[in-house]
């Protein structure tokens, strides 16, 4: 009965749409009848191309190599989607790959989900998912599997993003907060505060008459380089998203009672950046990265860990920026460019520009 | 970085502070007018590497923090308002009202939106005749030339969806409330140097003659604040008072005299509170007549408003110097960034919050 049902009703659906190759993202897009087949046939598919999502099964089914596996997911609901140095589906990508890079694992496979608003321009769509691959590829991973949903139009953001992966972190490395020892070395592998501070000029409608753009990476190679050279000696690793450097160093300090003091003069800034902090009444410590990576490494093997992150291309400008201490456990200290100590906070809230 | 490595410099500051410690013979109270030097003190722990004798109080100089409650509340109170953009300076959209703050407005269905200029929101109100624009005008004599500019250009443009929150103060009476206050200390100033690179300081000659004391108008870098310290030191030292420019690269007597016409076409001096300090003739600016129907108070008719100010914070105090932050019972329990009890603890210029955000207390 219910078979003939079926089967009836399939019957009596409508053909699908002449807007099947749509340039706009429908509702049906989510919906999952022919047009969320289409799509996955028309876009996913070739995009994403790789043998376990070729499947088409309702999950991936992976060959796992020895080891121990990391997990981590993220959601990206960010504004504007597309922005100097990349766009939305490249900064989900290298965000899940990071905060697993930050575990000492290289990626084995990421999933997709992403929430579509009804009347995304397809183009946009198409650019996201082209730019999601390409970030996989440069990190030496692929997208397994994903699912697709579309809001009213109104009830979302154009696109939301989540992305979820897991890795393998090798035999003998243990990454963890609470390894973190007095004298490590706090090593930092480049210029802080370009992400926030491009996103902050484009969202602001902010022309600055410099070019500002994303440090948007994969930080998995560099982290391989790393822990090549150095192995156990890293004891923590964290990449300084939102809240900045600031902040993950307080959060450190804290999950590791120890103390840590920076020194102003070696913390890397770009001239561009520092200019539109100093406008905006920033402090580019509290502007988020999402290329750049803080380690604590045991003070015998700093120079080597310094040479390894310089060596690769996106620690060129890596540096030492402070140390961690058995005094004040929990707080961050900083000395002045000027030579005066003051401590680092917290960040409370977003950061806000100042009147004057 | 040109323009800011310089004054930063870790050996010129050293030099200086060493100048600082051979100058000084006995103790001496100042105080820095602007929130914005207060920040660059503790930032760069400048208040820490002067010698003993010297003692900094910190001044009423953040626009957010003297902001009086009733204001914040009167803003509340039109943000909430259907057919309504409200718009403000990022930083006084967290100074809590009497109840709530704008960001929580903005979070119940408000359209409340942060712009770095007046002439952007009055952008909006040209964009959209169908909503009611408002832009909370807080500020010292620094903000004043934008926003009389926004409301020129509205009026110029015939528009009738903007108006302005006026809450502007003005420092030379500040500066004369405090001095004439039986309870002062203060024996020099650094004067603000944005203010004047706007107003230039011949009206703080008056003030220097007629109280004796030393001004220095004083730019807002670590090398600049010491410097200023220094020159103000030396002249009580040496029993001089009078005005002196530290700032040169941006003040002249005369400041900028075409900011300081636009000022006066829009705006005429009136009577104004300061929160935890009261009214203050003459210390702010309102409207003036052809102006006075962008007059946000007045549209929407919160005028008669009132509220009364928290007993426990003590900002009334900290912002005439007679207190510190870390004196206050409630500085970092009861009172924090995360649950601000004044303003002085919110504005990322406020005392409180740079006492709080560098480990002070």
């Amino acid at each position: 009965m219910a078979d003939d049902l079926g089967e009836r009703l399939a019957a009596l659906s409508c053909p699908v749409p002449a807007s099947a190759g749509s340039d706009t993202v429908l509702l049906a897009h989510g919906g999952g009848g022919r047009m969320s087949q289409r799509l996955i046939e028309r876009l996913f598919l070739p995009a994403f191309d790789n043998p376990a999502l070729a499947e088409l099964h309702d999950g991936a089914v992976l060959t796992v190599p020895a080891g121990r596996l990391a997990i981590s997911t993220d959601s990206y609901v960010i504004h504007p989607r597309f922005f100097p140095g990349g766009d939305i589906g490249s900064l989900a990508v290298h965000g899940t790959v990071n905060d697993l890079a930050m575990c000492g694992a290289q990626p084995l496979a990421l999933t997709a989900g992403l929430v579509l608003e009804e009347g995304l321009p397809m183009e946009e769509l198409e650019r996201i998912v082209r730019s999601m691959q390409a970030a996989a590829e440069r990190a030496g991973t692929s997208i397994v599997t994903g699912d697709t949903k579309v809001v009213d139009r109104g009830k979302g953001d154009g696109v939301f993003v989540n992305v979820t992966g897991i890795g393998i972190v090798p035999e003998g490395i243990a990454i963890s907060p609470s390894r973190a020892r007095p004298g490590d070395a706090i090593l930092l592998s480049g210029r802080i505060a370009d992400h926030g501070i491009a996103i902050l000029s484009l969202r602001e409608g902010l022309r600055f008459e410099t070019d500002l753009a994303s440090d948007t990476a994969p930080l998995n190679g560099m982290v391989a380089d790393l822990l090549a050279s150095a192995g156990e000696a890293v004891h923590v690793l964290r990449d300084p998203t939102r809240g900045g450097v600031a902040s993950v160093l307080n959060e450190l300090a804290q999950k590791a009672g120890a103390g840590v003091e920076l020194d102003e003069a070696a913390i890397p800034v770009g001239d561009a950046v520092r200019g539109a902090c100093e406008i905006l009444g920033l402090d580019p410590l509290y502007v988020a990265n999402e290329g750049k990576l803080v380690a604590f490494v045991a003070p015998h093997a700093a120079e080597a860990a310094l040479a390894a992150l310089r060596a690769h291309p996106l620690g060129r400008e890596a540096a030492r920026i402070g140390t961690v201490v058995p005094d004040h456990p929990g707080r961050v200290f900083l000395r002045s460019r000027i030579g005066g100590m003051r401590v680092v906070d917290m960040l409370t809230g977003d950061p806000l520009p100042r009147i004057c | 970085m040109r323009f800011v490595d310089e004054y930063r410099d870790g050996a010129a500051a050293q030099a200086l502070v060493a100048a600082v410690a051979a100058r000084v013979t006995k103790p001496w109270t100042l105080m820095e007018i602007c929130g914005g030097q207060t920040h660059t003190l503790i930032r760069y722990g400048i208040d820490r590497m002067l010698p003993e004798p010297v003692t900094l109080v910190h001044g009423p100089g953040c626009p957010v923090c003297v902001t009086p409650l009733v204001e914040i509340d009167r803003a509340l109170e039109i943000a909430g308002r259907p057919g309504v953009t409200f718009t403000s300076f990022g930083d006084m959209l967290r100074v809590p009202g009497s109840r709530t703050d704008l960001l929580t407005v903005k979070a119940r269905g408000g359209d409340v939106r942060m712009v770095y200029s007046p002439l952007d929101a009055v952008k909006l109100a040209e964009a959209d005749p169908s909503r009611q624009v408002v832009f909370f005008a807080v500020g010292f004599e620094t903000t004043a030339p934008a926003n009389a500019a926004a409301v020129w250009e509205a009026r110029r443009k015939g528009l009738k969806n903007f108006s302005l929150l006026v809450s502007h103060v003005l420092v030379p009476p500040a500066m004369e409330a405090l001095l004439s206050s039986p309870l002062n200390r203060v024996q020099g100033f650094l004067a603000a140097g944005h203010v004047c690179t706007v107003m230039g300081y011949r009206e703080y000659e008056p003030i220097a003659e007629r109280y004796r004391i030393p001004i220095v108008v004083t730019g807002f870098e670590p090398i600049d604040l010491l410097q200023g310290i220094l020159m103000t030191l030396t002249a009580l030292e040496e029993g001089r008072h009078g005005v002196e420019n530290q700032y040169t690269r941006s003040v002249t007597r005369e400041g900028n005299v075409r900011a300081q016409e636009l000022v006066a076409e829009v705006f005429e001096p009136c009577d104004r509170a300061w929160r935890g300090i009261g009214v203050i003739p003459g210390s702010g600016l309102a409207l003036r007549g052809p102006y006075a129907s962008f007059d946000a108070a007045r549209r929407f008719q919160v005028e008669a408003l009132e509220v009364e100010e928290p007993e426990v914070c003590i900002a009334g105090q900290i912002l005439q110097g007679l207190k510190r932050p870390s004196d206050c019972a409630a500085f970092g329990g009861a009172c924090t960034p995360e649950h601000p009890l004044g303003a002085p603890m919110v504005s990322s210029e406020g005392a409180c919050a740079a006492y709080h955000a560098y480990g002070r207390g």
